[in-house]
């Protein structure tokens, strides 16, 4: 009996293993890479991969931060206004005369106060952080819009273009990317391989568990927020360089696509799940659909639709694939039951295991 | 020594809960202090002919905020309702502009689109189980990406709108403007409907615990349904009066209001945390938003600080709120350990 009992249960960590979300996108990526050369010969160019990279990278380096504040059961929604904001001051410094030197840290310093904001009213205000983000994200934007108003600033030295523009010498790899992957690098080791990781999942599965732990929870949350908008400024900074131009509506309609790809990357809206791996994987995903969808010289207004599809598809369908499997479970454990039943009656252990087997 | 001290408490404690209680009143006292400072800088403010026009636009806001209002209530909360308000408009003009229908039928094509967008977002949210903030995240992008397909770079100018369509919203009856008389006829109705009606009260009991209301056997994916199918419909009514108020219309019509929306739902009272708030409170919310905007234009204060002041007053509305119920737990707390 218990043999029996044991093999299925091999096999299905087996399964669960192989229908891991990050599997399932990888899969998922390598498919979407196949179908796009099969049907186009410009489809993988390095070029073309790399203008499409860079264009996508703001929105990625947000979405890095933001996979540990889902991860943590709070969302947000301020980060595109941020990278607006920064942009805005940044211009403004850059206008008045003030050195990139001195303008970029003190942009950052901005992003930090901003999310110092978003931190103390949610983790020691109790508020709802997807309330407080939604007014920071107005907040934000509308100071923006005060500081610069509905001008543009465009003549930024080449060396400072370069960072969200140019490539690493002699490859075709943005540097906007190299960055990327080097925040990745480090909030993954941060999160997967050590405590302040291992805490940042124990608030997001039970918060109120992890502080009779000793999580000091409410510097956790706050510090994330703070680590949110220092990096939604730092993307907002690159938003500058690759576009040669600070204005105050920059970065907008970035939040919709940073909360698509935290999601897609396997992130559980509710907290306590999700991954750096995932989030980068969903990058490279929703890079490689954009430039097939656009080959397709499908418009930029059905791109909207497909990401607002894909954002809900990728919380539908884990939703679906537990409640499936939650049914499958229950209609295995009723035959083992009835089976374990008919056993008790009639006859010995090892009728079931034929039966099983 | 107990018995001195308490009553004092008590008393402290009946004046916050009067304060977080009147929302609406104290909302109004705001505005009639901050108008009183307005109108020594700019004494137009006062005129009766500001005050509909304030109140005009206020209500379109008003409207949309009436059907965010009663999907918070429920503990959800509806980011797509600009994309609604937008889709609705620019179909509504289209088909004005094409003689597809008359006044009366594109005010029905307005409701009826509005409320169809609305029981998608019920459907995902209620059906689907899909959380509402990816639920309307998602359908924001997707309803106006629908708006941009249909519209194009296409605009419907005033011109081909019928006659005195867009007059409507200049008419008034015995000195109100149609708009604001609507909007109070929609509050009317939709507070009898939430505190008069089995509905009403299953919104609130959704709102508060999602938990005990099904236990109690409150049909809650119903409730939530509908809530979402009427914020559509109070959209796409908002839609039908953003074409009669605006009369230009193209795919980005509308972009932004959710946050105006929202702010004027937090600011009249509804708790964000769901349970809790009137539809009076964000009718009188949208008021207290519109007369501000109205005001930095009259103080001379550039258009671009109405974001900012929305961001503002939304974080001052939550974290007020969040201080006086802290302030009655603790005067709770005190009186019941005595």
């Amino acid at each position: 009996m218990t043999a029996t009992a044991k093999s299925p249960s091999a096999v299905g960590r087996a399964a669960r293993s192989l229908v891991r979300w990050e599997t399932l996108l990888a899969v998922a990526l390598l498919g979407l890479i196949v179908m796009g050369n099969a049907l186009s010969p410009f489809f993988l160019t390095p070029k073309n991969f790399s203008n499409l990279l860079s264009a996508l990278m703001e929105v990625a380096i947000m979405a890095l931060p933001l996979t540990l504040i889902i991860i943590l059961g709070e969302i947000d929604l301020s980060v595109e206004s941020m990278a607006g904001l920064a942009s805005a001051i940044l211009g403004f410094m850059w206008a008045a005369g003030v050195p990139l030197e001195i303008a970029i840290p003190a942009v950052l310093l901005v992003g930090a106060v901003g999310g110092l904001l978003n931190g103390l009213l949610v983790a020691r205000g109790g508020l709802p952080s997807l309330v407080v983000t939604l007014g920071t994200l107005a907040l934000f934007r509308g100071m923006a819009l005060i500081v610069l108003g509905p001008r543009g600033i465009s003549n930024f030295p080449p060396a400072f273009t370069a960072l969200g523009f140019g490539d690493v010498p002699g490859t075709v790899i943005p540097w906007s990317f190299v960055i990327f992957l080097g925040i990745a690098l480090i909030l993954g080791i941060v999160l997967h391989r050590t405590w302040i990781g291992r805490q940042v999942y124990a608030i997001g599965r039970n918060a109120g568990t992890a502080r009779y732990s000793g999580v000091r929870v409410t510097r956790v949350r706050t510090s994330l927020f703070v680590l949110s908008g220092v990096i939604a400024a730092f993307a907002g900074v690159i938003l500058t360089s690759r576009l040669s131009s600070a204005r105050a509506d920059a970065g907008a309609g970035m939040t919709i696509t940073a909360v698509t790809v935290v999601l897609l990357g396997g992130a559980n809206i509710f907290g306590g799940s999700g991954t750096i791996p995932g989030t980068v994987l969903a990058v490279l995903t929703i890079a490689v659909m954009q430039n097939a969808l656009r080959l397709a010289s499908v418009s930029v207004e059905v791109q909207s639709i497909a990401l607002g599809l894909l954002l809900i598809l990728s919380v539908l369908i884990p939703t679906v694939a537990h409640q499936a499997k939650k049914v499958v479970d229950r209609v295995q454990r009723s035959r083992h039951q009835s089976a374990d039943a008919i056993a008790g009656e009639h006859t010995p252990v090892t009728g079931i295991e034929e039966e099983l087997s | 020594m107990a018995e001195a001290v308490v009553p004092v408490r008590s008393g402290r404690r009946s004046v916050l809960m009067t304060i977080g209680r009147q929302r609406e009143l104290s909302l109004l006292a705001i505005m009639f202090v901050l108008g009183g400072i307005v109108s020594l800088i700019a004494p137009q403010f006062l005129s009766v002919d500001n005050f509909s026009q304030v109140a005009v636009l206020a209500s379109i806001t008003a409207i949309a905020a009436l059907g965010e209002a009663m999907v918070i209530i429920t503990r959800g909360i509806d980011l797509s309702i600009e994309a609604v308000i937008g889709l609705v408009a620019y179909c509504v003009a289209r088909s004005l502009e094409l003689h597809l229908v008359d006044p009366v039928g594109a005010l029905a094509i307005g409701l009826v689109i509005g409320l169809v967008l609305g029981c998608v977002n019920g459907f995902v949210i209620a059906i689907l189980k899909v959380p509402p903030i990816v639920a309307t995240l998602g359908t924001l992008s997707i309803f106006r990406g629908i708006d941009y397909v249909i519209a194009g770079p296409h605009q419907v100018p005033l011109a081909s709108l019928p006659a005195g369509f867009a007059h409507i919203a200049r008419t008034d009856i015995l000195g109100v403007p149609v708009f604001v008389l609507l909007t109070v006829g929609v509050v009317v109705v939709g507070s009898l409907l939430l505190r008069s009606t089995r509905f009403g009260r299953q919104v609130y009991a959704v709102g508060s615990n999602p938990e005990a209301a099904s236990i109690l056997g409150i049909p809650s994916r119903r409730v939530t349904f509908t809530a979402y199918a009427l914020c559509g419909l109070l959209a796409g009514l908002a839609g039908v009066m953003w074409v009669i108020e605006f009369g230009t219309i193209n795919g980005t019509a509308a972009t932004g209001v959710t946050l105006a929306v929202v702010a004027a739902v937090v600011v009249g009272g509804v708790n964000t945390l769901g349970g809790s708030g009137t539809l009076a409170g964000a009718a009188i919310g949208a008021l207290f938003l519109g007369f501000i905007a109205n005001a930095l234009i009259l103080v001379g204060l550039s258009q671009f600080w109405l974001q900012a002041i929305y961001g503002l007053v939304i974080l001052l509305a939550i974290s007020s709120d969040q201080l006086i119920r802290r302030s009655v737990q603790r005067a709770n707390t005190r009186s019941t350990a005595r």
